[in-house]
């Protein structure tokens, strides 16, 4: 062999058929338990206190006592609703990373519900009213992209992006038509809240279960569900099948809008009884990577809901314990997403290395 | 309402807005859309802030500090620390071919924290970096001239011209580079089929993971410097923790440029306008102060729709925007 001759790379990558399950668990395990390592590091590097104490406050804040693990219990609730509206969208291709607006559009409608009618209206009534407000709300925020996207093809990213801002903006104008004041902090008003199951968190909690079941049913196994599925695998096998795609991803839209709405509702009617611009809180976000990170199987994002909540739980505590406001706390939370969804290339992908030549055995 | 006086704050806010949206088309014209700018630009501002104040408690203050330096060093340490959040973003998207919207939200919530956790560390025995701001906000030496000039017409030249800081010129600049770059050397040109497709860049003996890399990291790194121009020029070094959401603007801005830095000039004095035309309308109220924010963001849409609507091809966003790139695939 001559020496000037091009030198087969080290490794070359190549693309994954299919990964033995119990691979694809180990891998994502190994990633998390790399990620809480390094935020060990990290806490350490920052604070100069023992990881030890890291990890207790990060158990004690989100398993520490009833109160915080119904707490906990519910932000994942409501994460997970979110989650669930983002993702038959998902699945679609469709990028809709408005859940942030359509969950305050819907929150806004049920806070004008609660806030006009409340005194007029007989309670079940109201609750009636205030579920098909934040339902319908919220499926205009969405379809309106989404009629832009199925006729004229407008990048939905950036659209729905967009409409987040305007429904904060949207939010902070009729806080300050309602607020005569200017304080611009709507007072509270619990006398118009959804009823109570059992204690403060059972109503939200146990409407987001029925709706993970539904969803993963129609997901599945719907003819719905195929068409999403088609769609979002490849448009023109769906034409080619008979699949009307523009009403499908008007379908899909209203649908996400749909369940961003009953989070609104959640969010606004059945836990603060008030609405401001911060209400969402990021969530629509988050539920982004929760729906991403389960590959958008809704009994998955059980789990990875809950990790995010515990982390959320947990760093605030962290937070508290140590004096260090909110900046850890998305420190961590970054740190984490970043090692899953980096772990994510050793499922798709394997990295092949050079076989040793005769020349490098002697 | 005094014109002059909001067209020159236009101008001042709207800079932060054109680095950040420089920085944002560089990425895109890459085929990546970086949705963690806003997370970048909260870095670049608050390290740029942090080594101010290091750097004048380090020499004992702004009267010993060197003129140059102390407007130089925040410069270069808010492009290096923001261009290693592009880095991170790169090896992410590029190398690992993880989803760019995800990877990009997720690393504004770690640049909000960083931002957050270094913003601690300025009352922590340090200096106050505000003394040095009056070093960005120096006027050019021929201003005063100007200003000293028996023409009326002179005067306001001046004012519309040549009363502005270091960074706000440094924003044109970069962005006419950008520009001239993109359209008129075989650079850009590169970058630009990288960004519309790759797979042809690549069969043209192209290096995609290269110009991808260094498309991300350059226009990071311009971010970046727009957060610190936010507040050592606008808010003349008080420091404030919405950095991110004139990141989010800047994303907004590259749609209501049609992704050119030139026509971004423009555009981003009318952001900037928008952004604080109501401080000066007399009597607004509340309610309707929070329309007008509204507004940057309707008009993005509005373009945004335009663009799908007439199919001319130098309007459209890059072609391969949000997607990964992998050789192998079919």
């Amino acid at each position: 062999m001559k020496k000037h001759e091009a030198r087969e790379p080290l490794f070359h990558i190549v693309k994954r058929a299919q990964i033995p399950l119990y691979q694809g668990i180990l891998i994502r395990v190994a990633a998390i338990v790399l990620a809480l390592l390094t935020c060990a590091a990290v806490f350490f590097f920052l604070t100069q206190k023992s990881p030890v104490d890291f990890y207790r406050s990060m158990f004690n804040g989100a398993f520490g006592t009833e109160r915080r693990i119904w707490n906990m219990a519910h932000q994942m609730a409501i994460l997970l609703c979110i989650s669930l509206a983002v993702t038959p969208a998902f699945k679609m291709r469709f990028w809709n990373i408005g859940a942030e607006g359509q969950v305050l559009v819907g929150g806004l409608a049920c806070a004008a519900i609660m806030f006009y009618f409340r005194q007029s209206v007989p309670l079940p009534l109201l609750w009636v009213m205030m579920t098909l407000a934040s339902i319908l709300a919220s499926m205009v925020w969405a379809i309106i992209p989404a009629i832009f996207k199925a006729n004229w093809n407008t990048n939905e990213t950036l659209f729905t992006l967009m409409m987040n801002y305007i429904a904060t903006q949207l939010v902070a104008y009729f806080i300050n038509v309602w607020v005569k004041s200017g304080s611009g902090v709507l007072n509270p008003m619990p006398d118009a809240g959804l009823p109570k199951l059992g204690n403060a968190w059972t109503l939200n909690i146990s409407v987001v279960a029925v709706l993970t079941v539904i969803l993963y049913i129609y997901l599945r196994f719907s003819k719905h569900g195929y068409e999403i599925a088609v769609v979002g695998e490849s448009e023109n096998t769906a034409r080619y099948i008979g699949v009307n795609v523009k009403k499908v991803i008007l379908r899909t839209m209203m649908l996400s809008g749909a369940i961003c709405g009953v989070a609104g509702l959640l969010i606004v009617g059945g836990t603060s009884y008030t609405i401001n611009a911060n209400s969402a809180g990021g969530q629509g976000f988050t539920a982004i990577m929760v729906s991403w990170l389960a590959k958008f199987n809704p009994l998955l994002m059980i789990l990875t809901s809950f990790l995010i909540a515990f982390l959320q739980r947990g760093t605030n505590q962290v937070s508290n314990d140590f004096k260090m406001d909110n900046s850890i706390s998305n420190i961590v939370t970054a740190i984490i997403l970043f090692f899953i969804i980096g772990c994510e290339f050793f499922i798709n992908y394997k990295l092949v290395f050079r076989k040793p030549s005769k020349e490098d055995a002697t | 309402m005094n014109f002059l006086s909001f067209f020159i704050q236009a101008v001042r806010t709207g800079m932060s807005f054109l680095l950040g949206s420089t920085g944002e088309t560089l990425t895109e014209k890459s085929g990546h859309l970086n949705l963690g700018i806003p997370g970048i630009m909260c870095v670049g501002a608050a390290s740029g802030c942090l080594a101010e104040a290091m750097y004048l408690t380090s020499v004992g203050g702004e009267a010993q500090a060197n003129k140059l330096l102390i407007v130089l060093i925040p410069i270069l340490v808010s492009f290096l620390a923001a261009m290693l959040l592009g880095v991170l973003y790169c090896f992410l998207t590029v190398t690992l071919r993880a989803n760019q919207n995800v990877t990009g939200l997720a690393l504004t919530t770690l640049g909000v924290g960083i931002a957050n956790y270094l913003s601690k560390q300025f009352s922590n025995g340090l200096l106050p970096f505000a003394s040095a701001t009056k070093y960005f906000t120096a006027k050019l030496p021929f201003y005063e001239t100007m200003k000293a000039s028996p023409h009326a017409f002179v005067q306001v030249l001046g004012d519309i011209f040549f009363s502005y800081g270091v960074l706000v010129y440094l924003a044109i600049i970069i962005a006419l580079i950008v520009s001239f770059v993109l359209t008129r050397t075989r650079t850009g040109l590169n970058l630009r089929a990288v960004g519309e497709n790759p797979a042809t860049a690549d069969a043209a003996g192209i290096n995609v993971t290269r110009y991808r890399y260094l498309a991300t990291m350059a226009g990071s790194g311009i971010a970046g410097l727009g957060g610190l121009c936010y507040i050592m020029d606008n808010l003349n070094g008080n420091w404030e923790y919405t950095v991110d959401a004139v990141g989010w603007l800047a994303i907004a801005l590259v749609i209501f440029t049609i992704w050119r830095p030139n026509i971004a000039i423009l555009g981003s004095i009318v952001f900037g306008g928008l952004y604080i035309v109501g401080n000066y309308i007399i009597g607004i109220s509340f309610q309707n102060k929070e329309l007008i924010k509204m507004l940057p963001y309707v008009i993005t849409i509005i373009v945004l729709i335009f663009t799908s609507f007439t199919k001319k091809k130098e309007i459209q966003p890059p072609q391969s925007l949000g997607l990964s790139y992998f050789r192998e695939e079919r």
